[in-house]
Order: C-alpha cells, then sequence, then structure tokens
C-alpha cells in the first residue's frame, strides 16, 4: 500500500520545472500527480510518476537530485465531512503529517500523506477500514 | 625518500652560513647587473659589502608584485637575454602578466628543488607520475614535468582539460601520481566516480597538489574521494614555480628548500621581521638563482615558520598551511575574511560537497554575503525543513568561525563551475559599482 513518490530539489529558476517535465515526457514517463514546496532560493517538487524507478534514474543522468519517499495514498467519498474522518483517526494514532496533497475527480477524491511514521498510517488506517490505494491503481487513473 | 640529504638534512647553522654565502653572492649579482636593485639599495646607503652574513638580509629593500609589473617585462632581469633559456608569466588577471626569465642554470636548480619535492611525496623512478597542471605560460606544467623527468619517473605530460581522457590514460598507463590544482583533482574525483570504472582499476597512490591555497579539510576530502595520499607542493611563479616547498610523509608542514629560496615572516603593515613561530607576510629572497633573483620578495601570503627538525629526518624550515594570500582577503561589513577560512567549514559539514562560490556584493550601503554550496545527492530530501535546517546549520558554524553570518543559497547538484585550472571561488561584485 506504500507509494513510491520522487522528490527533486530545484533551484528558484526560469524553465527548471519545463526541463524537468520534457525529460519526463521525452522518456514516457507519466505524471500522476505532484506538488511543490517552495521557498526564497529552492523548491522542492515531490511527483508520483507511472515508472519511479526509470524516472529516478533519466533524472539523474541529468543531474538532478533526486530521491524517493515512501508515502500513503487515501480515497474517500467527494463529500463534506469525509477527510475529517480520516484525519481524526490519524492524530489519535498519535502520527504527525509532514505535508499532504489532494485531488477530487466526480464521487471520489484521493489525498497523498507523508507522515513521520509510514507503517503505523497504513496499519491504523486499514484497521479502521479507510480505503488505500496500491500504486498500481493509482496507475491506472 | 630524501632526495638531496647534504642539504635537507644540513644543520641549522651549516644552513645559515650557506645561505649567507649564497645572498653575498646574489646580491653582488643583482647590483651589478641590475639598475632598479642598485638604485634602490643606493637609496637605503646600501652596497654588497654590507651584506655578510644571512642576518644582514634585514637591510636590503624589499621588492612587491608591483615592482615586476612596473619594470615588464625584462627589467628585473640580472643577465642578458642571451643568457635566458626559458621565460615564464603568470595568469595574472588584471593588467600586465608577471615575467619571469631563467637561465639553464636556473631550469637545473628547478629540477633539483622540484625532485626533492616527489621524491619527499614518495615518487621514484618506478612510478608513471600524470601532470594536469596546465602547460604553458603558467609553471605548473613544466615545472612538474621536469621534476618528473628528474627523478626518472615517467611522465604523463596531460596538461589540464579533456577530462574523460585523463582517466582514461590514468587508468590506460597505470598513473601512480596525480600532480594537478586541488580543485581539478576533485573535478577529476567526481568524474572518476561517473566513469563507473572502478577503483582498482586505477593504480593511484599519490596527489601532488598546488598553484592554489588549500585547506586540511580538502585534504582529508581528496584524500577519501581519491583513495591515496595527499600532499602540498608549493611554488610561485616569480620565484621559480612549484618547488619552492613541499610537504613529506609526515604531512605537518611544508618543508621549504631553503637554500636556494630564503623565507622570512614579516609584519605586513610595518614591514618588520617576525620571530620563529609568528604568523605573518612570507617574503623569499632567492639566493642561487641567475636570471631574475629576487630579493625579499613580499609574497602576501600569510604564514608562519618553524625551526625544529622534522620526524622525517629533514632540518629544512617548515611552513604552515597558509592561511591566505593577504591579496584574496575579503572585508565584509568590516570582518576580514578569507575564502580558505568558507572551505574549511564546508567541507567539515557532513552534508555538503566540498564545493562552494562567494559572492559578495553591496546593496543599499550594506555589504551582502552569499555562499552558495552544493548538497550531497543523498541529503536532498523532500521536506523542506530538513533543507532548512541544513542552512542554518551552515550559516552557524560560519558565523562562530569568521563572526559575520552569511546567507546560504543552496544550489543544485553540479551546478558550482568545477575549475580544471586554478578554482575562482570568489565574485566580488562591490568593485564595479562603488
Amino acid at each position: 500500500m506504500l507509494i513510491k513518490q520522487l522528490s527533486i530539489f530545484l533551484e528558484n529558476k526560469k524553465g527548471r520545472f519545463t526541463e524537468v517535465a520534457k525529460i519526463l515526457g521525452d522518456a514516457g514517463i507519466n505524471m500522476i500527480a505532484f506538488t511543490v514546496a517552495e521557498n526564497s532560493d529552492f523548491g522542492i517538487l515531490r511527483l508520483i510518476v507511472s515508472e519511479p524507478e526509470k524516472a529516478k534514474e533519466v533524472l539523474k543522468e541529468h543531474r538532478y537530485a533526486v530521491n524517493s519517499t515512501d508515502v500513503v495514498c487515501v480515497q474517500c467519498p467527494n463529500q463534506p465531512g469525509a477527510l475529517s474522518k480520516i484525519m481524526k483517526i490519524i492524530t489519535e494514532a498519535g502520527i504527525f503529517i509532514e505535508y499532504m496533497y489532494a485531488f477530487s475527480m466526480g464521487d471520489r477524491a484521493l489525498v497523498i500523506l507523508r507522515p513521520d511514521n509510514v507503517e503505523a498510517t497504513v496499519n491504523v488506517l486499514s484497521e479502521n477500514r479507510v480505503e488505500l490505494l496500491a500504486a498500481s491503481e493509482l496507475f491506472r487513473l | 625518500m630524501i632526495w638531496n640529504e647534504t642539504v635537507e638534512c644540513m644543520s641549522r647553522d651549516d644552513m645559515r652560513k650557506l645561505q649567507g654565502i649564497r645572498l653575498k653572492q646574489t646580491v653582488e649579482r643583482v647590483y651589478h647587473n641590475c639598475e632598479p636593485y642598485r638604485k634602490r639599495m643606493q637609496e637605503k646607503g646600501i652596497t654588497p659589502a654590507d651584506i655578510n652574513d644571512i642576518s644582514d638580509i634585514v637591510k636590503l629593500p624589499f621588492t612587491s608584485k608591483q615592482d615586476l609589473r612596473d619594470y615588464y617585462p625584462f627589467g628585473l632581469l640580472s643577465t642578458p637575454m642571451s643568457e635566458i633559456v626559458r621565460l615564464h608569466a603568470s595568469s595574472g588577471t588584471t593588467g600586465k602578466p608577471i615575467v619571469v626569465g631563467y637561465t639553464r642554470n636556473d631550469l637545473n636548480l628547478w629540477n633539483e628543488v622540484g625532485a626533492r619535492c616527489f621524491s619527499a611525496f614518495g615518487l621514484g623512478k618506478q612510478d608513471v607520475v600524470q601532470v594536469s597542471y596546465g602547460y604553458g605560460l603558467f609553471t605548473g606544467g613544466l615545472g612538474a614535468h621536469g621534476a618528473v623527468e628528474t627523478i626518472g619517473g615517467t611522465v604523463i605530460p596531460m596538461s589540464s582539460g579533456n577530462t574523460e581522457k585523463q582517466i582514461m590514460l590514468m587508468r590506460d598507463f597505470g598513473a601512480v601520481g596525480l600532480a594537478c590544482t586541488p580543485s581539478y583533482a576533485l573535478y577529476l574525483a567526481d568524474a572518476m566516480k561517473d566513469s563507473n570504472i572502478s577503483r582498482e582499476e586505477f593504480k593511484l597512490k599519490v596527489g601532488v597538489f598546488g598553484a592554489e591555497p588549500w585547506t586540511e579539510e580538502m585534504r582529508r576530502e581528496l584524500e577519501s574521494k581519491l583513495g591515496i595520499k595527499a600532499y602540498d607542493i608549493y611554488g610561485l611563479t616569480e620565484v621559480i614555480g612549484p618547488g619552492v616547498g613541499h610537504e613529506c610523509e609526515c604531512q605537518n608542514g611544508t618543508h621549504l628548500c631553503e637554500d636556494h629560496f630564503f623565507p622570512e615572516i614579516i609584519d605586513p603593515k610595518t614591514g618588520e621581521s617576525l620571530p620563529p613561530g609568528e604568523s605573518g607576510e612570507l617574503v623569499f629572497s632567492t639566493i642561487t638563482k641567475e636570471g631574475m633573483p629576487l630579493l625579499r620578495f613580499r609574497t602576501r601570503d600569510l604564514t608562519c615558520l618553524h625551526y625544529e627538525k622534522c620526524e622525517c629526518g629533514r632540518t629544512s624550515v617548515r611552513m604552515s598551511r597558509i592561511l591566505g594570500r593577504s591579496d584574496d582577503m575579503l572585508i565584509i561589513r568590516g570582518v576580514n575574511v578569507f575564502p580558505s577560512q568558507v572551505e574549511s567549514v564546508i567541507c567539515e559539514i557532513e552534508e555538503l560537497e566540498p564545493h562552494y562560490f562567494i559572492v559578495v556584493d553591496r546593496i543599499n550601503n550594506l555589504d551582502t554575503f552569499e555562499i552558495q554550496v552544493e548538497v550531497k545527492d543523498n541529503f536532498y530530501s523532500d521536506e523542506v525543513s530538513k533543507m532548512i535546517a541544513i542552512k542554518k546549520r551552515i550559516a552557524h558554524r560560519l558565523q562562530s568561525v569568521i563572526g559575520l553570518t552569511p546567507d546560504i543559497k543552496l544550489v543544485e547538484p553540479r551546478s558550482i563551475e568545477r575549475s580544471q585550472g586554478k578554482a575562482k571561488r570568489v565574485n566580488d561584485k562591490r568593485k564595479f559599482n562603488s
């Protein structure tokens, strides 16, 4: 139930993301979700792609600093209060979320979580019957 | 191995006697053959008859880098041009270069001191040495070249650049020694790693690094990255080139070839000689050169000298690592900053590559001080807070070492320019708009 997320260090300079998108596109890799955390001089692009190992390799060839992290993808109904229930479970289990990002489509919503303890998160969410998406399912979206 | 035991292990008393005799000969030579020197000595009211002993050296006038520029190109030669067999010139970035002329004897003596260096690094006639200093007007390439031939080793005259070929030949020719600038050595180390050739395929054991100041931390970095022993070879174009001094297996200071180049330490402000062990500006007098002898040449290098016998057996004076060149010193918000201080901090921090670039500017009448650094691949995190923590730690360490808090800018891997010769690590923009 763990998903490999790539993180790429980018200086705040024009055209950096354009280049990353091109490298991945040329390698036939599809981006499924991403978010950028930025501050005054750099940004960190967190990215979920169809072939994380291959993506990491091609980006490394282009001298990017790429690392991978395990994240969790939660699926919940696209309706008021759905996410709040899930967050409550996580908080009560004493898990801290470093960051998260989400997208909704139609009647469902997907949330990517980067908790301080990935395994504990998977366990507590599974016990509470929260639906977790596997990487393969996410890639088929 | 000690190349010339007679002089390298000579008693201090005998050394001073020898230096006295040679200084007197040199003073006579320049007085009679080089007008600028004769005039200066006359202005001070001295003649060669006043120089009888090495301690008389303090009576002589200083020579500065500016003097060498003022008498460009051949005004400071003490022999006719017909005796000069080679010219070298410094890579002066501003204005005219500094030119040095060598007689045949000068080249022989250069080879002699070079041979002392390479022998002290444990290299000998059975060894292949790749010389990756630039060949040409710069003294590095040809200086190291002559030294390797003199010890009977096999020289690969690579010069700098063409990194892929450097690596291929280093492996194929079985180079045991690598002579280049420390910054180029770092560049080669990265390139060797990228080449996917395993370390076992290289025979490299010894690094002969010089031509730019480098720190103890940089040494450790180079030794671990390349799996070698890294030695300092010291030299200045004005004095002769590489070979003025060298480390030995103890790696505890740079032995100076003081039977040819007499060192003094002075207070850079007053010009007064300082007692042994005190830090100040290094001054050299060449006491055997014919083509262009220099009397009391102010190097601008800051260091100190130690006269105790070394564990290696040599009695020659040892120089501490150069703290910096007084020319390289930056004054930022009133604080003296040497790039070498920044380097030592950067090399100590586990998460950083040993590359940096300093940018100084003045914005709204306030100095800005930015240091660009690269994080090692595996330390780039997906969390902004972790990256900021690295920045803070570097800034804090620098604050405690230099008393000034820089803006740390994390940049992408390999984005700081790798130098193939002397590294350019500072951009002081203030000169252009103040």
